[in-house]
């Protein structure tokens, strides 16, 4: 059964505006619409799009913050609006952009104190706390007040309190906002590895790919409220008509080379770019160099996924009323 | 149902040993502002004084019936400012965004909310208005039968629900517009102090509007003028004296409302 089920989802907002000295205007603004989506128990699901897509309220609606405009959700066999407390304590949730702990506490004393608001058995309290402190390398922060942590250690500090409470479903809205690459790169080793060993449901939104690339097998493209992509990551390759280039050099600079199932992007002396579908074979592609240039090296470029969004966003279907 | 309510009690008072702890850590600040509360408060009083050293009573009360009077009510505004604390910058909180992470707790949103902040150095404003309540007890000059002794936790009691109501609706507005604060604390902090003075002196509809719109008459003018013996300027039947329980369902029933309508129109932030 599926832990997360949305169903023709809409959420407007009416924003009222100064037009003049005493009139005031409203228009309203659709965040999210017709938005139907199931997530499986177990599934680490990308959600991405451009800013203002509707990312984040979608997540406000599923952890019961927002209620829908129209539509039906459920979490974990919740109504999240109506059930909000106890649907709290099935899910776990990090706003990247501002920490969901108290600011004058401790870590410790924070942890501490969720553990008695969510009422944590104490040896799976101990035991959790013990493996997040050691896979999130808390140890030295765990005296230190909130505010006076740097914003990647507050990240960290923040994801272990989302999952202290062994939540069935986490939301992670920009997770990696800020970190540097060393900081993201163990943050993601953290969540394959808690996704993979505790079996928790992650649902993410990242503007990083490469959060997307190492992490999902699973991705949903918003834009404008609607979503325009659910599928795999290789899926969306195809959906952008991905191509791979083929970067050979050649021993001697040559002119660009005609090759009728490539397109030759660029030269640059001995070294050519050429594109092909990404789902093609290189192989004869680079026999058919051989056969009239000597070939010193050569190398594949896998396609871009931010291209492919990109071609995404802009191509993806105009939102019409 | 006992469950959640149980869980929710626990839930206020562990956030607010919290806070209790964080503000103990910095010891001398929080002398310095129970005092300055105390005193600030206190001040109120004193001018009470002052006026009575030139005349000998106020619509028909003594001194010692005003302390009464007095005391009963600032000794409920303040457990109900207590209980509360700063549910009245709930508007500063939504746009801070402090309002969704406390949504995504297990605990409900009222109770997050008044035990934000929790401030023990509101206890100086409680202070001040058990001492003068105690010392009216103590002057006046009443035959102190059980129904009268009974009526005054009656009247502490109800009077702080009325009091914790005006205060959550009034917070409540904000999901509608922030900007609606100062409207509330007029409402709030000029009822009370209002209710401070026997309500003879204001006109009738003043009267009127403060026991059927915004009941604060409840609080302490009815139950007093029945421990104090006092005939009711609007002529209303004596149940009136007695009807403080009502007044608080009333009002509670109608804040339990607003709240509930309020959460669920609340729209967060866009960031
Ligand atoms: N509280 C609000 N009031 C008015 N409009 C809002 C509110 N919250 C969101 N919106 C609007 O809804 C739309 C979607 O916003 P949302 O925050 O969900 O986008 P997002 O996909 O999370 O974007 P980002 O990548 O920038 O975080 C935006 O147009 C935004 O202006
Ligand atoms: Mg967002």
């Amino acid at each position: 059964m599926s832990v997360i089920e949305v169903r023709d989802v809409d959420r407007s907002f009416v924003v009222r505006h100064r037009s003049g000295r005493l009139r005031r205007t409203s228009t309203i603004v659709r965040a999210v619409r017709d938005l139907s989506f199931s997530v499986e128990a177990g599934e680490m699901v990308g959600y991405i799009g451009p800013n203002g897509a509707g990312k984040s309220t979608t997540i406000k609606m599923l952890t019961g913050i927002l209620v829908p405009t129209a539509g039906s959700l459920r979490v974990a066999g919740h109504t999240p609006y109506a059930e909000r407390a106890a649907l709290a304590q099935r899910i776990g949730v990090v706003f990247g952009q501002r920490t969901t702990l108290w600011w004058d506490l401790p870590l410790r004393d924070s942890y501490d104190l969720l553990r008695r608001i969510y009422r944590i058995p104490a040896d799976r309290y101990r035991e959790n706390l013990a493996t997040f402190t050691d896979l999130l390398d808390l140890g030295p922060l765990l005296e230190t007040p909130v505010r006076q942590l740097s914003l990647g250690q507050r990240m960290r500090g923040d994801i272990a309190a989302a999952l202290l409470h062994d939540p069935d479903v986490v939301y992670l809205d920009e997770p990696t906002i800020g970190l540097d690459v060393v900081s993201k790169s163990n943050l993601r080793d953290f969540l394959r590895e808690t996704n993979r060993e505790r079996g928790v449901t992650v649902l993410l939104t990242t503007h990083d790919l490469v959060d997307i690339e190492r992490l999902c097998s699973r991705v949903m493209v918003i834009d404008a409220g609607r979503l325009v992509f659910d599928g795999s990551l290789e899926g969306l390759h195809g959906l952008g008509e991905a191509r791979r280039t083929l970067v050979v050099d050649l021993m001697e600079p040559a002119p660009p080379l005609d090759v009728p199932t490539a397109q030759t992007l660029r030269v640059d002396g001995p070294r050519q770019w050429l594109a092909f579908p990404a789902e093609a074979s290189a192989a004869p592609l680079l026999a058919a160099i051989a056969a009239t240039h000597e070939v010193a090296d050569l190398a594949i470029l896998e396609p871009n996924i931010e291209d492919v969004i990109k071609r995404i966003y802009s191509t993806g279907p105009a939102p019409s009323d | 149902m006992v469950d959640r309510v149980a869980a929710n009690v626990c839930g206020y008072a562990l956030l607010a040993w919290m806070w209790i702890r964080v503000s103990m850590s910095y010891r001398t600040s929080f002398a310095l502002l129970t005092l300055g509360q105390f005193l600030i408060t206190g001040l109120d009083f004193v001018a009470i004084l002052v006026m009575f050293s030139n005349v000998d009573a106020l619509g028909g009360f003594s001194l010692t019936e005003i302390a009464f009077l007095y005391g009963g009510s600032a000794l409920c505004l303040g457990l109900a400012d207590l209980l509360l604390g700063n549910i009245e910058r709930l508007g500063q909180r939504i746009r801070l965004g402090t309002v969704d992470q406390m949504m995504v707790r297990p605990l409900s949103l009222y109770v997050q909310v008044c035990a934000d902040e929790f401030a023990l150095r509101r206890l100086g404003r409680i202070a001040q208005g058990g001492l003068v309540f105690g010392w009216s007890i103590y002057a006046l000059d009443l035959d102190w039968t059980a129904a009268r002794v009974a009526m005054v936790p009656y009247l502490l009691v109800f009077g702080t629900v009325i009091f914790l109501a005006i205060f959550t609706i009034g917070a409540a507005v904000q999901f509608w517009t922030a900007e609606s604060s100062e409207l509330a604390n007029a409402f709030t902090y000029g009822g009370s102090t209002l209710a401070q003075f026997p309500l003879t002196i204001y006109p009738t509809e003043a009267i009127k509007a403060l026991t059927f719109v915004v009941p604060i008459a409840f609080v302490n003018w009815y139950p007093s003028l029945f421990i104090l013996d006092k005939p009711d300027p609007l002529h209303l039947p004596t149940a009136t004296q007695f009807a403080a329980p009502v007044a608080a369902a009333l009002l509670s029933f109608v804040a339990a409302a607003v709240w509930r309508t309020g959460v669920r129109r609340y729209r967060s932030t866009g960031s």
